[in-house]
């Protein structure tokens, strides 16, 4: 018996030990336990915490509303206009195919739509937002919204849609706006967060582009607090957003339509210079576009349709488009001449028809020849060998200087994108870009605004403005921002002699006005406003010696891509002149048939401020001239109508 | 009585009613006030068993195991599923898992097995197979519900009390070799016509190794778990504050994830000073369980209290994102009648084994 109760003890003791093993073992397993909650409730608190607001807090971005663009009268040109919309996202929607189906019970929905949206989200990382529709109406839209609940992952939205009330006449100028892409992101340097978010619209084209800095406005924010389920629980705090400012533009609306209707059957372009502000009251592009279409989203066959036209009607000619000026460029010779003491006004030049340098002939527009011309006579007739013959004696550095002084070959500071700069030869230029000599002949086509020679209608409307002030024009479109109007710099005067510039003022005066003008079927017989300037004719193919024997083709007989381009440039009145004009019409013709009678009803409605009354128009023009005014009138009236 | 236990346990259950007051949002009826009422009942239940005499008990070991076999067997046929597999009855409103009482019900036949067997056999072969038989076949039939976790622990339940009750530690030492092996061969068999367990359960184990792979899926629970912990830093966001449970990111923030609560809302002071509860609640039961002269009390007391640690420590092992989850409540705190009313029993059995210590038999 003793024996055993000893070991029994024993056994007891044992047990004890094991019990005691056990226990010990489970309490390290605790301690292993808190050492994985120091871990993460101490040691990687912060990120946890940083996730639990996360969930917590659901972030809106509130866009702001853009800009409004106005014109110079206060007409407004772009407007935001609600529109009801609806997304999906489908980390939140679990299952969208299902979602759809709900929704198409509510609204109209297409099956073709559905599937669209579907392979979006597909293809979308699963937080994104997916566009369902857009522009429903404000029924479907409750709709949508009472029936949220058993909507998971749709976000009913009001957004705000930019919207062109001048759809075509301002396209070029207004331009429009998209989604902002990876490109748009590459060009801009600025780091703006509102650039982050998808589908954010900023300008692409135009002065929605130009200023879209201002435009644009500065985001809100808005935080909530939200449960697992994504609803609200209440708002914690609201940065509203702020709206982009208002700009006012240059542009006269009422202008601008009527030039738009003038050129509309051409491929062309009206600058028209304010003269007192060097404000830019018309910038006419034909053809041209609808910017609505951009917004709203067109299809590709539209949109290949609008790229690959002839025509090319997404391009803004009159900052992008580069021709010859042709002899609108002649009265800077003319002054580089006077300037420089090498030619006196009166001292008479022979136009024979051409003119001959080194076996090569250089040919008169007239072929006949003008006779003994003097400077005014040579600008008024656009005798071309008086103005080889000038260009020759004051030679092309004198040129070059004189024309930068007018602003050819000039950077112009506007706010759209595409101006361009033309392009002014010099021997330099040559030099470096073709490795070849300035010789002569250069020279010879420069005199007439012709050869490697390029200007853009607005750089031609510039050297008018500036020719008919003596002063240093420079153009603006914007009138004002947010109410303010911008300060205009004050313009420097011309370092040119009163004298020439009343020269050549004189000889543009008789280019209109008298009988051997060139533009003389476009004068104005309004005294008040009277109107002088130059035609261009700018040939761009060269006429063989051949073809000169049997008589030059008409413009009517060719080709239209190898006939003349039509310039006039201009302004009125003569007396205290107000606006100063540019007209490039492509593959026109003659500048004074074609481009001055443009230049003259655009003028004058500008300073009539109305389609201009026929007893400006000389007698024996009245018929046909009302013809084409009625038929813009109409038009113009119509689309009213049309508007309600 | 072991009254510093009754009162730890009040402690408890009083700090889980406070919990579910908060997961509830401040709504007392939802699941606080039922919860109350299963406690107060499982409460006295605890005291009625308690005051019961242990010869009693040992008496019906047995039976208890047997009963737990039958229903084991029962719900693999009739059972109703739940989380994917087949492990609950349902007896009118009165659902419970067999599991729960097979656990006990194998403690008790143990404890009564050694009590009975000569000491110098412990460690003799055919003595060592007839305990492993009785651990084997409640495992073998939890496996197939499928419920993995709950077989495994009911094999390592019944283990311990092999290992307490004195086996040759070479008998561990060689199980614990096995053990890799076995898990290699589950791992093996995946894909195969034999497949030791099913998909479901594979998928556990996947979103274990992985939470963040499904975040919205299966990992989303362990994920935004993991979240409202750390994000309760070490003082917590304080009571009815914690923006994980308040704003519904926890699945199953009332039953088997409330600890993430209690250590979003009062931080590591709150989960760990609940975990030292628990660990006060072990410590007393290896205590009486060393200073018990009867050796049935004392095993049972040792192998119920291990029941009771691996409820906890699975529970908060899983919620902390080490372990698979494999649906354990928190002892005590967790809503929930059947798992309350089991563990509250097992408290029953401990106070009277402690009641009936020096109660020596021989």
């Amino acid at each position: 018996m003793e024996r055993i109760s000893f070991r029994k003890d024993l056994l007891n003791k044992k047990l004890g030990r094991r019990a005691f093993v056990l226990g010990a073992t489970q309490l390290v397993l605790v301690g292993f336990l808190i050492r994985r909650m120091r871990e993460l409730q101490l040691q990687e608190s912060e990120k946890y915490q940083l996730l639990a607001e996360e969930n917590r807090i659901d972030i809106r971005i509130l866009p702001p509303k853009r800009g409004i663009i106005f014109d110079g009268d206060g007409r407004p040109l772009a407007k935001n206009r609600e529109n009801y919309r609806l997304r999906i996202i489908k980390e939140k929607a679990k299952d969208p195919s299902e979602v759809l189906k709900n929704i198409s019970s509510l609204i109209l929905l297409r099956d073709e739509r559905k599937a669209e949206i579907l392979s979006e989200i597909e293809r979308k990382k699963s937080y994104i937002p997916v566009t369902v529709i857009e522009n429903i109406s404000w029924n479907d839209f409750v709709q949508i919204t009472v029936n949220l609940p058993s909507l998971p992952g749709i976000l009913p939205e009001v957004v705000f849609k930019r919207f062109y009330l001048e759809d075509n006449f301002l396209a070029h100028v207004i331009g429009y706006v998209g989604s902002i892409s990876e490109s748009d992101l590459k060009t801009i340097s600025t780091i703006d967060p509102i650039l982050q978010i998808p589908d954010f619209q900023i300008g692409k084209v135009g002065v929605e582009k130009g200023l879209d800095s201002f435009l644009r406005g500065t985001v809100g924010l808005i935080r909530h607090e939200v449960n697992a389920s994504g609803r609200v629980i209440r708002k914690l705090h609201e940065d509203p957003s702020s709206s982009g400012r208002d700009i006012h533009l240059t542009i006269n609306s009422l202008l601008q339509e009527f030039a738009m209707y003038r050129i509309e059957e051409f491929s062309a372009s009206v600058v028209v210079i304010d003269l007192e502000t060097g404000g830019i009251p018309c910038l006419a592009s034909s053809p041209s576009f609808d910017p609505n279409q951009f917004v709203e989203g067109m299809s590709q066959k539209d949109w290949d349709s609008l790229r690959n036209s002839e025509n090319q009607p997404l391009a803004n000619r009159a900052i992008s488009g580069n021709y010859p000026p042709g002899s609108t460029f002649k009265m800077l010779v003319a002054i580089a001449a006077i300037e420089a003491g090498l030619v006196d006004p009166g001292e008479l030049v022979n136009c024979s028809g051409f003119y001959e340098i080194s076996d090569r002939k250089f040919h008169c527009w007239k072929s006949s020849g003008h006779g003994d011309k003097n400077l005014v006579e040579g600008i008024q007739e656009s005798c071309d060998v008086y103005f080889y013959t000038l260009a020759l004696r004051v030679g092309i550095d004198r040129i070059v200087e004189t024309s930068k002084k007018f602003g050819i070959g000039m950077d112009v500071s506007l706010p759209l994108p595409g101006v361009s700069k033309g392009l002014l030869p010099s021997k330099s230029w040559l030099k470096s870009n073709y490795k070849k000599q300035w010789v002569k002949g250069h020279t010879i086509n420069s005199g007439i605004g012709q050869g490697f020679l390029l200007s853009t209608p607005l750089q031609i409307a510039i050297m008018i403005a500036r020719l008919a002030t003596g002063l240093e024009v420079k153009p603006n479109l914007v009138k004002a921002i947010d109410g303010k109007p911008v300060k205009n710099q004050s313009k420097r005067i011309i370092g040119i002699k009163k004298t020439t510039f009343s020269i050549i003022q004189k000889a543009m005066f008789n280019v209109v006005n008298e009988k051997t003008g060139t533009a003389y079927k476009s004068r104005v017989v309004d005294k008040s406003k009277i109107l002088a300037g130059k035609t261009g004719t700018s040939q761009i193919r060269k006429i063989s010696e051949e073809e000169r024997v049997k008589g030059i083709k008409k413009n009517e007989e060719l080709p239209r891509g190898q006939r003349d381009h039509a310039l006039f440039a201009g302004y009125a009145p003569f007396v205290n002149p107000k606006y100063a004009i540019s007209v490039v019409v492509e593959h026109g013709g003659g500048g004074s048939k074609v481009a001055a009678p443009i230049a003259r009803d655009v003028l004058l409605f500008a300073l009539s401020g109305a389609i201009p009354a026929l007893n400006a128009y000389p007698i024996d023009q009245r018929n046909e001239v009302r013809l084409t005014l009625d038929k813009i009138r109409e038009k113009i009236a119509l689309k009213k109508t049309r508007r309600g | 009585m072991h009254w510093p236990l009754v009162i730890l346990v009040l402690v408890i259950a009083a700090f889980g009613f406070l919990m579910l007051y908060s997961v509830a949002e401040g709504d007392f009826e939802k699941w606080a006030r039922p919860q109350i009422e299963r406690f107060v009942i499982g409460f006295a239940f605890m005291l009625i068993i308690g005051f019961i005499h242990i010869d009693f008990w040992r008496v019906c070991s047995p039976f208890v195991y047997f009963i737990g076999i039958f229903l084991l067997i029962f719900v693999l046929f009739f059972g109703d599923y739940g989380g994917g597999a087949r492990r609950w009855l349902e007896f009118g409103s009165f659902r419970f898992q067999p599991s729960e009482v097979i656990k006990v019900g194998l403690v008790m036949f143990l404890a009564i097995y050694y009590d009975w067997l000569q000491p110098e056999k412990v460690s003799k072969i055919f003595w060592v197979f007839i305990p492993a038989m009785i651990i084997l076949l409640p495992t073998a039939l939890v496996i197939p519900q499928p419920d993995l976790g709950t077989g495994t622990l009911i094999a390592i339940t019944g283990l311990t009390i092999m290992f307490v009750a004195g086996g040759h530690y070479l008998y561990f030492l060689g199980g614990l070799l096995l053990l890799p092996g076995l898990l290699g061969l589950i791992f093996y068999s995946r894909g195969t016509s034999w497949q030791l367990v099913t998909d479901y359960q594979f998928g556990r184990i996947d979103t274990f190794l992985n939470p963040t792979h499904d975040p919205l899926g299966e990992g989303y629970q362990i994920t935004q778990s993991k979240i409202a912990l750390g994000s309760g830093g070490l003082e917590g966001k304080g009571f009815m504050q914690g923006s994980q449970s308040q704003l519904d990111f926890l699945p199953q923030k009332h039953t088997d994830f409330i600890f993430t609560t209690i250590a979003e809302e009062f931080g590591f002071f709150g989960g760990v000073g609940l975990l030292l509860m628990y660990s006060v609640i072990i410590i007393f039961c290896v205590v009486s369980a060393i200073t018990n002269k009867n050796k049935f009390g004392s095993l049972l007391t040792i192998g119920l209290a291990t029941v009771f640690f691996t409820y906890f420590f699975i529970n908060i092992a899983a919620v902390t994102g080490m372990a698979p989850v494999t649906g354990v409540p928190l002892p005590l705190i967790s809503y929930g009648g059947s798992a309350m009313l089991v563990v509250l029993g097992t408290f029953g059995l401990i106070q009277s084994a402690h009641i009936h210590r020096l109660l020596k038999r021989d």
